[in-house]
C-alpha cells in the first residue's frame, strides 16, 4: 500500500478531563463548547466554563494538540450577545479555531476578529461548492465540516471545486433530518436542536422499565421506543424511534439506532483530499474518547505509513451495537 | 437553556427478580464480611462527606441537581444505596432490598456494572445500549450525576477506596479484583 497524506484527528470532549483524556490518546486537536445554548450538545452537567477552557487550551497546546470551539447553534432575536460572547471569550484565551453555523456569527466574527480561524459547522449544512465557497468568499472560513450526505465521490469532487479545508466525520452517531434544519425535537418538546443546543432533553426524557426488563422511552409524553428485554437500546431521539405506521407496525420511519464507523473507508477519504476526520461524541465518557481516539489514532497512521492496521473493533462502543458507513459508500444506505 | 420538570417522587417497589446475576458480584459478595447495615452507615456517610468536601467542582457540574435522591441499585446484592449528594448536608444510606425509599432517579446494574461505571472503565452510553445499566425517573439528574463524575481525573472508586483509611490499599485491591474476575467470566 501507497503512502497516504496523514489528516487530522479531531476529537470529542465533553468535559476538562475529557478534553485531557482526548490529548493523551493522541488527538491532533480536540473540539468542545461553552456551558449554555451557544454549541450544540447543551446537555445538564456538560461542557466547559471560560476558566475550564482557558486551562484547556494550555493543556492542549502543551501536548501538541489545538483547541476547537464549537459555537454551532443558531441565535434568534435577542439573544445574539450571548452568541457574540461566547466567539470573544474563545478568541480571547488563544483557541485555534471557532466553529461556526449561523451566518450572522460568521459575519461577526470576520469584521471582529479577521485574524480568527473560522471553520463553518456540519450545521450551516453546506454541501454545494458554491455554498462553501461562498462563505469562503465572504468570511473567509478556512474549514467546512461536510454533512453526512456525501458519498466519498462526491467529498473528493467538491474538494477539486472549493477554496478551503474539508473535515469529514468518521465515527459516531448520526441522525440525518438535514443537518442543522432538523425540528423535530423542537415540535414535540418546544427546544430546538439548533436554536437551544439540544435534541432531545433530558428534562423531557423518561424510561419506564418493567418487571419484565421491557423498556419504553418517552420524549415528553410521546412514547418514541418500546424495547424488548435484551434487545439494544438506542439514544432517545425521534429519529431513532419506533413508530406504527399504516403499512407497518413498530418501524424505524426514519433512521435506525446505529452509529457510523468509516475505519474501512479511511484510505478513500484520505485519498479524497480530507484534511481533517472527525469523531463524534462529546456527550460521550472518557471511556469512549479513550477507546476511539487511540483505535483512530493508530489506524490513521498505520495507513499514512502505507501499513494496512488492525482495525479494532468498535461496535461495543456503537448505538444499538450497529455500524454503518452511512451515505459515504451509498445513497441508499438504509 | 434546558428546562426542569418537577422532581419526580417514587415509591414503586424495586425491581429485584429476573435479572442477570454476574460472577464477579457473587465472588465481592463472598469477599465481604456479613456486615449489619446499620454499622456500614457511618462509613458511607463519611465517603460521602469526604468525596462532596474534595470535589467542589462536581458539585458545581451537578448544579441543582445536586438536591436530587439517587437510588443506586446493585440488584444482585441484598441492599441499595441512597445518594443525595447536597453540599449542604450530603447523604449516603444503605437499607435493605424490599424497603419503600422515596427517590428521584433510580440506577441499577450488577454490582460489577455500577463499580466499572464510577472507575471511569466504562462508557455508560454504551452500558445502556447494552441494557447492561436502567435509568428511571429524573433522567435530566441522572445525566448531570453522569457528566460530573466523567470529569473527575482521579476516579470515584479512588476516593472511595481512600476513605477506607489504612485499609484503602486492600479495598482498592478488591474492586480491581472484582472487576479482574468478572472481565474473565462473562
Ligand atoms: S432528532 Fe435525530 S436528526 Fe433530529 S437533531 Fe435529533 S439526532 Fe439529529
Amino acid at each position: 500500500m501507497t503512502q497516504l497524506f496523514k489528516p487530522e484527528l479531531v476529537c470529542p470532549a465533553g468535559t476538562p478531563a475529557g478534553l485531557r483524556t482526548a490529548v493523551d490518546a493522541g488527538a491532533d486537536a480536540v473540539y468542545c463548547g461553552f456551558q449554555g445554548p451557544t454549541n450544540a450538545r447543551n446537555f445538564p452537567g456538560l461542557n466547559f466554563t471560560l476558566a475550564e477552557m482557558a486551562d484547556a487550551v494550555t493543556y492542549a497546546h502543551d501536548g501538541g494538540a489545538k483547541v476547537l470551539a464549537a459555537i454551532n447553534s443558531f441565535p434568534t432575536a435577542g439573544r445574539t450577545e450571548i452568541w457574540k460572547k461566547a466567539i470573544d471569550d474563545a478568541v480571547s484565551i488563544g483557541i485555534d479555531a471557532v466553529i461556526i453555523a449561523d451566518i450572522g456569527m460568521a459575519g461577526y466574527m470576520s469584521r471582529n476578529h479577521p485574524a480568527q480561524r473560522i471553520h463553518l459547522s456540519v450545521q450551516a449544512g453546506a454541501s454545494s461548492p458554491e455554498a462553501i465557497n461562498f462563505y469562503c468568499r465572504n468570511f473567509d472560513i478556512k474549514r467546512v465540516v461536510l454533512p453526512r450526505i456525501l458519498t466519498v465521490a462526491e467529498i473528493k469532487k467538491v474538494h477539486d471545486e472549493i477554496g478551503c479545508e474539508i473535515e469529514a466525520f468518521v465515527f459516531g452517531n448520526i441522525g440525518m433530518m438535514a443537518e442543522g434544519r432538523c425540528a423535530l425535537t423542537n415540535y414535540v418538546t418546544g427546544q430546538s436542536t439548533n436554536m437551544d443546543g439540544v435534541c432531545s432533553p433530558a428534562s423531557h426524557v423518561h424510561y419506564e422499565e418493567d418487571e419484565d426488563r421491557n423498556l419504553k422511552t418517552k420524549l415528553g409524553e410521546f412514547t418514541i421506543d418500546c424495547i424488548a428485554c435484551g434487545e439494544n437500546a438506542g439514544y432517545p431521539t425521534i429519529c431513532k424511534g419506533r413508530y406504527n405506521a399504516g403499512h407497518k407496525q413498530e418501524y424505524y420511519a426514519f433512521e435506525e439506532p446505529v452509529s457510523l464507523n468509516l475505519t474501512r473507508l479511511l484510505p478513500d477519504l484520505m485519498r479524497a483530499g480530507v484534511t481533517a476526520l472527525k469523531i463524534e461524541g462529546r456527550q460521550r465518557s472518557r471511556a469512549y474518547v479513550k477507546a476511539v481516539v487511540s483505535a483512530f489514532r493508530q489506524a490513521v497512521d498505520a495507513y499514512s505509513r502505507g501499513d494496512e492496521p488492525d482495525i479494532s473493533n468498535l461496535l461495543a462502543l456503537t448505538e444499538g451495537h450497529r455500524e454503518t458507513q452511512g451515505a459515504f459508500r451509498s445513497k441508499t444506505w438504509r | 437553556m434546558t428546562l426542569t420538570l418537577p422532581v419526580m417522587i417514587t415509591n414503586k417497589p424495586l425491581p429485584g427478580a429476573r435479572r442477570p446475576d454476574d460472577a464477579g458480584a457473587r465472588g465481592f459478595a463472598r469477599l465481604l464480611p456479613p456486615v449489619p447495615l446499620f454499622a456500614l452507615q457511618p462509613l458511607l456517610g463519611h465517603i460521602v462527606r469526604t468525596v462532596a468536601r474534595r470535589h467542589p467542582e462536581l458539585i458545581a457540574r451537578l448544579g441543582d441537581n445536586c438536591k436530587k435522591r439517587f437510588l443506586i441499585d446493585p440488584y444482585n446484592l441484598p441492599f441499595f444505596l441512597l445518594l443525595q449528594p447536597d453540599p449542604d448536608r450530603p447523604q449516603l444510606r444503605a437499607h435493605t432490598r424490599g424497603q419503600d425509599v422515596e427517590h428521584d432517579v433510580h440506577i441499577s446494574g450488577t454490582l460489577v456494572t455500577l463499580l466499572r461505571m464510577i472507575d471511569g472503565q466504562s462508557d455508560s452510553d454504551a452500558l445502556f445500549f447494552n441494557r447492561d445499566l436502567a435509568v428511571t425517573g429524573d433522567t435530566e439528574a441522572v445525566v448531570a450525576l453522569r457528566n460530573a463524575l466523567d470529569n473527575m481525573d482521579a476516579t470515584l472508586a479512588d476516593d472511595v477506596a481512600a476513605c477506607f483509611g489504612p485499609l484503602s490499599r486492600p479495598v482498592r485491591g478488591v474492586i480491581d479484583l472484582t472487576l479482574k474476575f468478572a472481565s474473565q467470566k462473562p
